[in-house]
């Protein structure tokens, strides 16, 4: 049945490229460029734990590390903060595993613009190099949050005024122009490229996850952008787009007028899709994950597109909660705590499916499968605790607390982070054709699953007490109990060790990449595309055959009266629907 | 093996969350305001959101204990079921409405002063907290960051008649009547920063350009730490005042022997502490 | 072709209007929009950048309603630079016409002509500073005229990357139809644009 018409845009690649430049450098080829994306990604997210294990230090063990002061202090909580966000999360997300699943698991040969991605990684990796440049300025990198409010980021008195904050901007400016010029590709690639029968409603989840993803980054960064080229403005050429009449240290500086709250307006509107920029891919990833590895169907499947839909939708009208303490109208809380207490349905039917699909499975408890557990269990929390704090009178106390710094990092970060973990685990064997070993993965799992929630769990009632964040020092704060300083201890070593057992995974995913065992093409037996074509996959994904043609949905597992627990998705539907519908 | 101790883990996660949070280790700072139903939401939310914890990590234990997989077992293939998912999502509109329908109630009373409360000016600049108090007239006289000079940190508007008797504090510390509503009218010289009393549960921005508001009644005599809330530079840590809420007749005592406005700035200019 | 049965228990009937079903698809389907895939990526980036011109535009209209601002007295070569795009834009209509008659000589005729007015937009732009900076009105000197450069300077980026665009496609021989029809939508994507913003720089 498998006949070769070409699909309507079959469209025809390069010749596979010779020179060790163009193959492995500036290369276009979407697998190699999600490669360069993964591995700068993980090198700026492990400086970005460096630096949060300069804060917990600070915390755990006050004054006892000579080398953080205050400015190395906020530049640790600043660049932490940034790195993990946005070169870690959203490059790893979308230009790591964007590139790498999009075009594999919709049976394309290579994404729509293969030039215009690798412009987007070099970007990428420019925007890294001035990150990283920004460290060794006169003044050192910008320690003014990672919300760079003005007129603080750009006045003397925070860390990194002079150069930080300018390179700081420019590499944003940076990154925005490389995720714009991916995220063309990966639109259009879901939008065009679809192979023969690809329906959208027959789209793998972890496609549907990083395709809203991109609309909304596309759709959200222009907003930093202006901020940020306004900001850079103020702070180069003495603007005052944000900057308000100041008296700073006795002297009055010469701006007039300008509106901080604008600033802040551009960008939590930027801000807040950010958040499900990275919890969308990562929530197509756990999709994946759980059905492949509990043999079952994804449970209700248009819900989960749907939810997928209206949480990208929603998130563009309630990015004010970030800022119920900020001066703003406060009309403006009514509704924006009901739109984001909304956001809380489609989080929540997900949660309900991922779950419905566990239930009765026949659950595989491999590496991939346990990330994904943690994945739910942090997501779990984390999106409760949103229910508190976007609530707005509830903010009120708990804004700009350790609750806060709780609540972001199970939501967005560990959970995030766990899902990638997860991810790799599960699509390394296609990209190498090698397994990780399965005893250092659990080992890594376990340490960083229990450490995690040591860390963060009791940092909520650190945040109940009332503890602000980004403090130096508490010791001039007479409300906090003692047995706060004993629990940062805690956290800390916590913290140190999960820190270091990610190099379990660093040695893993090297050690394998060279001596792991060697597997066959569908080592997890997945039904999606991107198991059915050889690996590792070569030059074009499909060989000289045309991309297969597609005529089932990507979840059918464990489909009654079936011999195999899986039948591909290029499986015709006559074979399987011979004898009609067995139930 | 490995499904059972996944189980159990999660289980224990679940008891040490109710742990933790039902013996109430580390709880809000003692109430020293009318905010009690700031606590009480919480304290709401947070039992309804620990059901959904517990019920669904629960579940997911169970799940992963009972259905691991074994020798011959197959998944049961359970595609949709739009019925359930639709009483799932009525169940949790539900619990949103619970959550919120309180939540702007009371919202629409942090955002709505009551009438004649004791208004008093906070200025905050880097790393100080300073206030000004009405003076005898009751009426805070108009001030301007552009008037500003060493002399005249709140660059009051020395001419103008409601301005001369208002009560300066440099540094603070934030004086208040027990038992009176205050309206607190915050401007900022330089960065943004926050007013946050932890037992006093509301937090607002100081925005320079702008006034911001908040309003609380102080319930409690005492002396309490006043601390900043937004990041505002190296110092941020340690920009930490104080407020003492006392008896309204001696809060008056208090008022009348600080030097006003009048008496601390000429009103040539001649700058004079 | 078969009828195909579809499995009922299956529950993956999800495709819609028969198409993109079953075995033996017909192409088409629902697997792409009955466009160009470039075209289709030329309309996402025009998305983008108008999301980042209405972003400049809230802004805008944020800050000018705080007390400090002044309006501006616009330079008078604006008018003429609007005429210049105006041009552009016609020309390249004009040469998309043509390559859709397959007129090779009038296709790059205009091409070359709408690109030279392009520039002379260009030109016209960094003229009108220097008339504006004559007037007095520096980067800093009022938000207003900050605004004013921000804006044409984003604008003339903008404008600047579809002369390289345009340099590459007319480079080409000959140009692909498809290409010089996508300049021209590029051109009048940007002409739209730029008289949003004076229309904006001239009412306040």
């Amino acid at each position: 049945m498998a006949h070769s018409h070409p699909g309507y845009h079959d469209h025809h690649i390069g010749p596979e490229p010779q020179s060790w430049w163009t193959k492995y450098v500036f290369s276009q080829d979407h697998k190699v460029i999600a490669f360069q994306y993964v591995l700068t990604a993980l090198f700026v997210g492990a400086v970005g734990m460096g630096l949060s294990w300069l804060m917990r230090l600070q915390l755990g063990f006050p004054g006892k590390v000579e080398l953080i002061n205050p400015t190395v202090y906020y530049q640790a909580v600043t660049q932490h903060g940034m790195i993990m966000v946005i070169y870690l999360l959203t490059a790893l997300l979308l230009g790591g595993f964007g590139n790498f699943l999009v075009p594999l698991m919709l049976g394309a040969r290579d994404m729509a613009f293969p030039f215009v991605n690798m412009l987007s990684f070099w970007a990428y990796f420019l925007s890294v190099v001035v990150l990283l440049a920004s460290f060794f300025v006169p003044g050192g990198a910008t320690g003014a949050g990672w919300t760079l409010y003005p007129p603080q980021s750009i006045l003397k008195g925070t860390p990194g005024s002079d150069w930080g904050i300018i390179l700081m901007l420019v590499s944003l400016l940076l990154f925005i122009v490389a995720a714009t010029m991916g995220g063309l590709n990966y639109v259009t690639t879901v939008l065009q490229l679809r192979t023969k029968g690809m329906t959208l409603m027959r789209m793998p989840l972890a496609v549907w996850g990083i395709f809203v993803a991109t609309v909304l980054a596309l759709l959200a960064f222009p907003a930093l952008f202006v901020g940020g080229v306004m900001l850079l403005l103020d702070r180069t050429v003495g603007s005052s787009f944000f900057l308000p009449a100041i008296v700073q240290f006795g002297q009055q500086l010469p701006r007039e007028g300008g509106s901080p709250l604008l600033f802040q307006h551009l960008f939590w509107y930027f801000g807040h899709p950010e958040v499900y920029i990275v919890i969308l891919p990562a929530m197509g990833i756990v999709s994946e994950l759980i059905a492949v590895h509990s043999r079952k169907p994804i449970f209700g499947y248009p819900m989960m597109v749907l939810s997928i839909v209206v949480i990208g939708a929603l998130s563009f009208i309630v990015w004010a909660h970030h800022m119920y303490t900020s001066g703003m109208n406060p009309y403006f809380g009514f509704l924006f705590a009901v739109t984001t207490l909304i956001v809380a349905i489609p989080s929540a039917v997900k949660v309900y499916n991922w779950v419905l699909t566990l239930w009765r499975g026949n659950i595989h408890l491999t590496t991939p499968m346990l990330f994904a557990i943690a994945f739910l269990n942090t997501f779990l929390i984390g999106g409760l605790t949103g229910l508190l704090l976007g609530n707005v009178i509830i903010d009120f106390p708990l804004q700009d607390t350790y609750f806060v710094v709780a609540h972001f990092h199970m939501v967005m970060g560990v959970a995030a982070i766990v899902a990638i973990f997860g991810g790799i685990y599960h699509w390394f064997p296609k990209a190498t054709g090698r397994m990780m070993n399965e005893t250092l993965g659990k080992v890594h799992f376990w340490i960083t699953f229990v450490g995690t929630y040591a860390m963060f769990l009791p940092m909520h009632h650190i945040g109940l007490t009332g503890v602000p964040r980004r403090y130096f020092g508490f010791e001039n704060l007479q409300f906090i109990p003692e047995s706060v300083r004993d629990l940062n201890v805690f956290i800390t070593v916590v913290a140190l060790i999960v820190g270091a057992g990610q190099l379990v995974f660093a040695y893993n995913l090297v050690h394998s990449i060279f001596w792991g065992k060697k597997v066959g093409d569908n080592p997890w037996r997945a039904a999606t595309l991107e198991w059915q074509t050889p690996t590792p996959p070569p030059h074009g994904n499909w060989g000289d055959q045309p991309p297969p043609p597609v005529y089932r949905w990507a979840y059918d597992y464990s489909v009654p009266g079936e011999k195999e627990d899986f039948i591909p998705q290029t499986r015709p539907q006559v074979t399987a629907g011979a004898g009609g519908g067995g139930e | 093996m490995q499904a059972l101790a996944l189980a159990v883990t999660l289980v224990v996660m679940v008891l040490g969350a109710f742990i933790l949070t039902a013996l109430r280790v580390w709880w809000f700072a003692p109430l020293a305001s009318n905010w009690a139903s700031m606590d009480n939401l919480i304290i709401i939310s947070l039992v309804l959101c620990g059901a959904a914890f517990i019920i669904i990590n629960l579940f997911i234990a169970y799940t992963l204990y009972a259905h691991h997989s074994e020798r011959g077992r197959k998944a049961f293939f359970f595609v949709d079921n739009p019925r359930l998912e639709w009483n799932l999502i009525w169940f949790t509109g539900l619990g949103i409405v619970l959550l919120l329908a309180p939540g702007l109630y009371f919202y629409a009373q942090v955002i709505n002063p009551p009438k004649s409360p004791y208004v008093v000016e906070v200025l905050t600049q880097q790393w100080l907290w300073s206030y000004r108090y009405p003076g005898k007239d009751g009426v805070l006289g108009p001030a301007d960051v552009k008037n500003y000079t060493a002399a005249n940190p709140f660059g009051v508007n020395a001419e103008a008649p409601a301005s001369r008797d208002d009560v300066p504090a440099l540094g603070g510390p934030l004086y208040l009547p027990l038992g009176r509503p205050v309206l607190l009218r915050m401007r900022s010289n330089d960065v943004l920063h926050s007013f946050y009393v932890p037992e006093f549960r509301m937090k607002m921005d100081i925005v320079p350009g702008m006034v911001t508001q908040m309003w609380f009644t102080p319930t409690k005599t005492g002396t309490f730490q006043v601390i900043c809330a937004e990041l505002c530079g190296v110092g941020h840590y340690n920009m930490v005042g104080q407020v003492v809420v006392v008896e309204p007749d001696e809060f008056e005592r208090w008022l009348e022997q600080r030097p006003t406005v009048a008496q601390t700035l000429q009103p040539t200019g001649n700058a004079q502490r | 072709m078969p009828q195909v049965k579809e499995r009922e228990g299956s529950g993956i009937v999800r495709g819609r209007g028969g198409g993109g079903n079953g075995g033996g698809n017909e192409p088409g389907g629902l697997e792409a929009f009955p466009v160009p895939t470039a075209r289709l990526g030329l309309w996402i980036f025009m998305a983008v950048a108008t999301v980042l011109f209405s972003a400049l535009v809230s802004a805008y209209l944020v800050r000018m309603n705080l007390p400090d601002w002044k309006s501006l007295s616009e330079p008078g070569l604006l008018g003429l630079n609007t005429a210049l795009l105006a041009l552009a834009s016609l020309f390249l209509q004009r040469a998309a016409w043509a390559s859709r008659r397959y007129d090779l000589g009038a296709t790059r005729r205009n091409l070359q002509l709408g690109g030279l007015l392009g520039f002379a937009f260009v030109a016209g732009q960094l003229l009108a500073w220097s008339q504006f900076q004559a007037m007095g009105y520096f980067l800093v000197s009022n938000p207003s005229a900050s605004f004013f450069y921000l804006m044409t300077a984003l604008h003339g980026l903008h404008l600047l990357g579809g002369l390289v665009a345009w340099g590459v496609v007319g480079s080409r021989v000959p140009p692909s139809a498809l290409s010089v029809q996508l300049c021209t939508t590029y051109w009048h994507f940007l002409l739209l644009v730029w008289l949003v913003l004076y229309g904006l720089l001239l009412l306040t």
